[in-house]
């Protein structure tokens, strides 16, 4: 899973029957620490998550098997809203 | 698999249900030389590994088959806890 933090949401009328009621959030990566990085992604959220809210994401043929996503067409779910992330010292 | 070092945890309290109870680590992919190679990544811990331990890990759909019958949505799961590995 990768670290994220939620900056926005996404609306499409139009799309895939089986994503009708899912909701969608634009997820930035970070780093450990909760720096942003470059990346980004649009996820099916499946936990409620907020804006701003940092979240773990699962990518990849593993986000169906979030609550309600089996076989329907998406690669990232958000699983998680991390409370704390603690890294080794000297990382 | 790959080789990574366990370099921190992560706590989330509000989850999928199917990952209560798992834990989760911080890892650091490492090369075969031992050194960082990639971004830090959040694995599922099914072997009792720690901190500042090199561990290898599965990615993909298998990283949910430690924990059968449960069906976590994990993307990547620790396997082993290595001892040492040579070149």
């Amino acid at each position: 899973m990768i670290l994220g933090r939620v900056v926005g949401t996404v609306v499409a009328t139009r799309k895939d029957e089986r994503l009708v009621g899912t909701k969608l959030l634009l997820v930035r990566t970070t780093d450990p620490a909760g720096k942003d990085e470059s990346g980004y992604m649009v996820a099916v959220d499946t936990v409620d998550a907020g804006a701003h809210e940092r979240v773990l994401v699962v990518t990849g043929s593993s986000a169906r098997m979030a609550s309600g996503l089996k076989d329907t067409p998406v690669d990232a779910a958000i699983v998680g809203i991390i409370d704390t992330v603690d890294v080794e010292p000297g990382r | 698999m790959m080789l990574a070092r366990v370099i921190g945890t992560v706590v989330a309290t509000r989850k999928e249900e199917a990952l209560t109870g798992i834990k989760l680590l911080l890892i650091q992919p490492l090369s075969a030389e031992r050194q960082p190679a990639g971004k830090p990544l959040v694995a599922l811990d099914s072997v009792g590994a720690g901190v500042s331990e090199d561990v290898f890990y599965v990615r993909g759909r298998e990283a949910a088959f430690p924990f059968l019958p449960g069906e976590p949505p994990a993307d990547a799961a620790i396997v082993g806890i290595i001892d040492h590995w040579n070149l």
